[in-house]
């Protein structure tokens, strides 16, 4: 009968499964939704404009770029944060700010020259970042975060834009000034005098720099345009703030520098000077707020510019993207292909008036000419894109064909054409500019929200789940349907509710409400089973209140994420985060044994009266034992802070950190010129590559899992060390230096391709063939134990012969555990009574049935991962070996002292502030530029033709640690049970030692605190990296505004979500491999069963 | 019912806590140029030197150090320079964990260990003054039944209100505040000496409000 229990007591995995991946749902959804209405995402048209394009109806072609433009040239003065408000100059201000009225020469001008010169508020789109700005100015599109088709290796500009029209038809484009615009336009430039732009503080380098070669170059005349971008107004904002003396001097240099132009200029050319974006009070950047969008422009030349004085019905703000087209036409060239500005009509002159002085286009021409040009570039990038509403883009399209007929059918009959024409081609240009920035330019703030709730109550739901599994695991069996299937309903109701009042379906609110409703239904059902569970028994109302008290809150193991989180909030800590989390781990690994020690469970207890009087309670292990699992816990700590010590020694470097150096290691072997120092770091990776497979094996042997020969044990046998063999081969080969062999140039880039390859190949086999086999029992009859020879003891029994075989079957797996043991340790032990009439079965490596795949798997996944990294990271995937070893141990050690069947917090943090401390201690940095794309090419030297490879490559490559840590996750768990035997053999009765050495098949005896135990540690390793995401989230959230978001926060949101995303399908992995071992070990006692029986 | 003891503890934490603060003002009154952050090492010896002084004698004129079971020069020297040995190795140790912790190994080892000194004469030296130089006895003193006198708890509560000061002060390195007192050791040392400042007032007040809870066994 117990036998039978043994065999069909299955543990849950379902439901297990099934919560998890609830739980994942829930966190993608919400990251999903947050990044949609964050992240903007806009498609880049790699399509330029040409002369030809550029064709008048009517006439015969000409060239558009043969014809003599308006202004010959044009100097773009660019002031760093120029905002309205320093522009405007009020007469009647006694008392002006630093910041108010120092650039009276725009004033005076203005009012001296009214038909030369004018003065506008100049609005940006946000993000009003610099770089974006500079993006939006001369593409004439809007920039978004993420511009797809930008590679991101360079943050070249690869649209079509004015400084490459300029360049195509044969401009002298100057520019000097914030080094940004040398990275955007790299060799596009006649001549260019980059100043560093990096040091915030820094408020003069660029300026003088720029004064410096200002005047000659403009008197020189070697140039068609000149382009000069000021950056100390804007640092002086960052620096002091707006109003503050040291602005006032700014400003007053700038409006020397105007006057000075101004004077210097000449009859041909255009003057403009603008701001690129405003600031707020603080004198920050970034967001969507008037004070931060609205800049100035002001328009100035020596000839007359405007057909009159300003009038009454005077544009009131002139938005960014329009100085695209007016620029581009006043100077003769086409606009920018994807431009969806429109020009400026103050400045072309009405139509039948250009047979004056003025030369150059006439308002209705340059209408028509934007028009087309806008038109051309909706129909390309809806072909590509389907972004913008399509019941939009018809009503555009229609708009635009009437027009086009009606402009036509004037012009065709030479008709004074009406000024509604002109009227209702304006009102497209900026209807189509409304869409365009209604899709890409604006933040979601509703979609920021819901994905800040759903992610919010995924994480409360996390923890609920983590802290109750036990109570939850029971009720799920029915419970989880209903929320599931009220859910899809939701979803449905708002899908089909958008059909009807839309027109189309918005995926990301359907799941939104999806999840949503399933997370409140799922909320209530638990709060629901916790009020039925304390009504059945009392004593579990405590519960609750216990968890809000400060005590139980103000633990380190509370405090600890709680700070990691909120170190998310702050830029400084995010640029030092590898150093941070190493910190904080190290706190976490000297709390472990000052807790140990406060509870009096680190040494062993002294003797005293007291204690035998039962003052406390008696510890359940013996001195010795104890002494030696504290030593072994000390000592782990002592490996676990060196590794962390040295992991240190493999950061790389953000650039926003001055004074690092980025570690050696890092660079491939092949850059090394040294050939000693290449020798001794190839030999130091390959030491590790060794002791990492060394290491394995050593421990699978440990524990009895090499004997069989199923597939497992088949890759461990040869597939794992054929596979170390083939990455030690790789690295010589790739670290050749192209030179020296001459002669076996082939050979070494045939071994470049099939070395990796046939690694890749080799871990695909062995992990799959993990997956097929798992078992690593080695079953032997008794039989077969006497023909090996007298040299083994015959298998000894519990003194149980009067039981049935099923029931002494139960007993006989601990029995033939240690008698494995002993056979491999020839450690003597206390004999029991021997009987030896019956056969029997032996079973060599079934305490570690569970543990042994899940390391081997893990094993493979990491030299897999290694060959996507350089070299030297081998040494640092050794210390990630040690450091899960150290950590293992020190949860075993500290379960045995403390005892306990479930997995604490204090460990699963470690574990999951480890893998964000690999992540930096492999070269990983949360910055795009750091990406290592040499890992798309390992293997495929030539390059892809497709996407999907190179980015799963790459994705394989910054996330190794994260997949690691998620897929070694369930050895946490098992780990102590491993180690359990160690501390059984202490001075225990005898009859009890059978019992005490059941290991990992403990967990079979009980499944459904197995299976609740599995639950809680993944949700409580999902539940850290979810409070990770759900800060930086919120980091994203609260600081959009802050000058540092595109840069640093932006990023970490990234790569915490997609490290989550991984870490999570990982982890996802790792609980379904031991769900299979479960299955299989299911199956094995089955096919036992009967064997014993007969 | 402890009303005695813990008078005496509140009026020799006053001393100590006076000291420290004349530690800080006399050598600025008397030396030119001194400051806190500006001249750092030599305000950490200053107030390192004072509190092992103060310390020493208060807690010798007290008598609260355990019996000794012999009373020749011979053993009360040897107990002396066991305990210098001990303050010393308690300084190694102190740098060894803020060198792991992530203080520069090289560059300013000078600073690190300055703060270590500052750290030992704040925990371990009363340690040594309220247990003698017995390691066993300081790892017991450490546990939540292991206190066996109020001045157990309160070496408890200062150690570990020190101990954690000194963490804190860790947090502001990173910023880019550019604040003088961010620069190393002067935050975490600043941090430390806060917290052990905390902790003498902190010591005899919870001693004071749990003194119906707590129970010691007899020695």
């Amino acid at each position: 009968a117990l036998l039978l229990l043994f065999c069909s007591l299955r543990m849950k995995g379902l439901p297990v499964l099934s919560l998890l991946l609830g739980l994942c749902f829930f966190y993608f959804v919400g990251i999903y939704l947050f990044v949609g209405g964050f992240l903007l995402v806009r498609l880049e048209v790699n399509r330029t404009s040409s002369c030809g394009d550029v064709l008048q109806p009517g006439e015969e072609p000409v060239d558009f770029c043969r014809v003599q433009p308006r202004f010959r040239r044009a100097v773009l003065l660019i002031i760093d944060a120029l905002k309205i408000d320093f522009a405007r100059f009020d007469p009647n201000n006694t008392a002006p700010r630093p910041y108010e009225n120092k650039l009276p020469v725009l004033e005076e001008t203005a009012s001296s020259r009214p038909s030369h010169s004018r003065l506008y508020p100049f609005r940006a789109d946000p993000p009003t970042t610099t770089m974006q700005r500079i993006k939006g100015f001369t593409t004439g599109s809007l920039p978004t975060f993420v511009d797809v088709g930008n590679n991101f290796a360079s943050s070249a500009i690869l649209e079509d834009n004015l400084i490459h029209q300029f360049g195509q038809v044969g401009k002298r484009v100057v520019f000097m000034g914030d080094d940004t615009w040398e990275s955007l336009f790299p060799k596009k430039f006649y001549r260019s005098l980059p100043f560093p732009s990096f040091n915030v503080k820094d408020l003069h380098t660029v300026d003088n720099g720029i004064l410096q070669h200002l005047y000659t170059t403009m008197t020189s005349g070697d140039w068609d345009v000149l382009v000069a971008h000021f950056l100390g107004v804007d640092h002086c904002g960052h620096r002091f703030g707006p109003d503050h003396p040291a602005m006032a001097d700014k400003l007053t240099q700038m409006n020397g520098v105007i006057r000075s132009v101004i004077d210097r200029l000449q009859n041909d050319t255009l003057l403009v000077v603008m701001g690129d974006h405003g600031m707020t009070d603080n004198g920050d950047h970034g967001g969507e707020s008037q004070k931060e969008t609205d800049a100035a422009i002001f328009l100035y030349s020596p000839a007359p510019l405007f057909a009159g004085p300003p009038s009454q019905n005077e544009l009131d703000v002139v938005p960014q993207t329009d100085l695209v087209p007016t620029l581009a036409l006043l100077l003769g060239v086409p606009i920018p292909y994807s431009s969806v500005g429109q020009v400026l009509l103050p400045l072309f002159p009405p139509h039948g008036q250009k047979e004056g002085t003025v030369e150059g286009l006439s308002q209705l021409e340059a209408l028509w000419i934007n028009a087309k040009q806008v038109n051309r570039f909706l129909e390309t990038y809806s072909g590509m894109a389907k972004d913008i509403p399509p019941e939009s883009l018809s009503r555009l399209k229609e708009e635009f064909n009437r027009l086009s007929s009606e402009y036509l059918t004037t012009v065709r009959f030479g008709r004074s054409p009406s000024p509604e024409l002109a009227a209702s081609l304006q009102a497209y240009l900026t209807s189509v500019r409304d869409t365009c920035r209604a899709t890409w330019a604006r933040f979601n703030p509703v979609k920021m929200a819901a994905g800040l709730a759903i992610l919010a109550f995924a994480c409360v739901l996390c923890f609920i789940l983590s802290e109750f599994s036990i109570d939850l695991l029971r009720e799920t069996g029915p419970g989880l349907k209903v929320p599931v299937i009220m859910a899809l309903t939701a979803g449905g109701c708002v899908a089909v509710g958008q059909l009807l009042t839309q027109g189309y379906i918005e995926v990301a609110w359907s799941l939104a409400a999806v999840a949503l409703t399933s997370q409140l239904l799922f909320l209530w059902t638990a709060s629901r089973c916790r009020t039925t569970a304390v009504a059945k028994n009392g004593t579990k109302t405590q519960k609750w209140a216990r968890c809000l008290t400060a005590r139980y809150l103000l633990i380190p193991p509370v405090v600890i994420p709680l700070l990691r989180c909120a170190s998310l909030l702050s830029d400084s800590y995010v640029i030092a985060e590898g150093r941070v989390v190493t910190f904080l781990m190290f706190s976490l690994a000297l709390y472990i044994p000052i807790h140990l020690n406060w509870d009096g469970l680190l040494l062993p207890p002294i003797h005293d009266p007291l204690k035998s009087a039962g003052l406390l309670p008696s510890p359940g292990l013996s001195p010795s034992t104890v002494r030696k699992e504290s030593s072994t816990l000390l000592a782990c700590i002592g490996l676990l802070v060196g590794s962390l010590y040295l992991s240190l020694s493999f950061h790389g470097c953000r650039e926003e950190q001055g004074f690092c150096q980025p570690s050696p290691f890092l660079s491939p072997l092949s850059r090394l010129q040294d050939s000693q120092l290449k020798n001794l770091h190839y030999v130091l990776s390959i030491f590790s590559l060794g002791l990492w497979t060394y290491l394995l094996r050593r421990c699978l042997r440990h524990y009895g899992n090499l004997n069989s020969s199923g597939g497992t044990v088949f890759t461990a046998r040869w597939i794992l060390p054929l596979l170390s063999m083939c990455l030690g081969l790789h690295w010589a080969v790739s670290a050749t230096p192209e030179d020296s062999f001459r002669n076996l140039a082939e050979l070494i880039s045939l071994a470049q391709l099939a070395l990796p390859r046939a690694a890749f190949c080799l871990l695909g086999l062995g992990l799959v063939l993990i997956w097929l086999d798992p078992l690593t029992v080695f079953v032997k009859t008794r039989a077969a134990t006497s023909t090996r020879g007298s040299s083994l003891s015959p298998p000894r029994y519990r003194a149980s012969t009067g039981i049935s075989p099923q029931a002494e079957l139960h007993h006989l797996i601990p029995q033939i555990y240690q008698r494995m043991r002993r056979s491999l340790n020839d450690g003597e032990m206390s004999r029991v009574s021997e009987v030896d009439s019956r056969p029997a079965v032996e079973a060599y490596g079934l305490g570690t049935v569970y543990s042994a795949p899940l390391l081997l798997f893990c094993g493979l996944l990491g030299i897999g991962l290694l060959l996507l990294h350089p070299e030297g990271m081998a040494l640092s995937f050794l210390l990630l070996l040690l450091e899960m070893g150290a950590l293992l141990h020190i949860q075993a050690s500290s379960t045995t002292l403390s005892g306990g069947f479930y997995v604490p917090w204090t460990p699963i943090v470690m574990w999951s502030f480890a893998a964000t401390q690999f992540f930096h201690a492999t070269g990983h940095l949360p910055t795009f530029p750091s990406i290592q794309w040499g890992a798309a090419f390992v293997g495929f030297p030539d390059g892809h033709t497709g996407t999907i490879l190179p980015a799963s490559l790459v994705t394989l490559n910054t996330f190794a640690s994260h997949i690691l840590f998620a897929v070694s996750c369930p050895l946490l768990l098992f780990w102590p049970l491993v180690c359990e035997v160690r501390g059984s053999r202490g001075g225990r009765a005898c009859g009890e030692e059978g019992e005490d050495a059941v290991m990992e098949m403990r967990l079979r005896e009980n499944p459904k605190q197995f299976s609740s135990a599995l639950l809680q540690l993944s949700t409580r390793y999902l539940f850290i990296h979810g409070a990770q995401v759900f800060a930086s989230v919120c980091a994203a959230a609260i600081l959009r505004r802050h000058l540092m978001v595109w840069k640093v926060f932006a990023p970490k949101l990234m790569f915490e979500a997609s490290g989550f995303l991984v870490s999570s399908l990982s982890l996802l992995i790792g609980v379904t491999l031991v769900l299979r071992v479960d299955i299989a070990v299911g199956h094995w006692f089955k096919r036992i069963i009967p064997d014993t029986s007969r | 019912m402890w009303d005695h003891e813990i008078r005496a503890m509140a009026s020799t934490h006053a001393i100590i806590a006076a000291s420290v603060f004349m530690a800080t003002v006399l050598p600025a009154v008397t030396i030119r140029g001194f400051s806190v952050y500006g001249t750092h090492l030599l305000w950490l010896y200053s107030v390192s030197g004072t509190v092992t002084a103060v310390s020493v004698a208060v807690f010798w004129l007290l008598g609260i150090s355990p019996p000794t079971k012999k009373h020749t020069l011979g053993y009360k020297l040897s107990r002396l320079f066991r305990s210098c040995v001990y303050f010393f190795l308690s300084c190694l140790f102190f740098h060894t964990v803020v060198v792991l912790y992530g203080a520069p190994l090289i560059e300013s080892a000078l600073e690190t260990f300055s703060l270590a000194v500052l750290l030992t004469s704040l925990t371990t030296l009363r340690c040594l003054c309220v247990l003698g130089p017995n390691v066993q006895a300081w790892i017991r003193v450490f546990s939540r039944h292991g206190a066996m006198s109020v001045w157990d708890t309160c070496l408890q509560i200062t150690v570990a209100c020190t101990v954690v000061g000194a963490w804190v002060g860790a947090f502001p390195i990173p910023l880019d505040w550019d604040r003088p007192w961010q620069v190393w050791p002067v935050s975490c040392s600043l941090g430390a000496m806060i917290g052990f400042l905390t902790g003498l007032v902190a010591a005899p007040a919870w001693i004071h409000y749990h003194r119906k809870q707590l129970t010691y066994k007899c020695k």
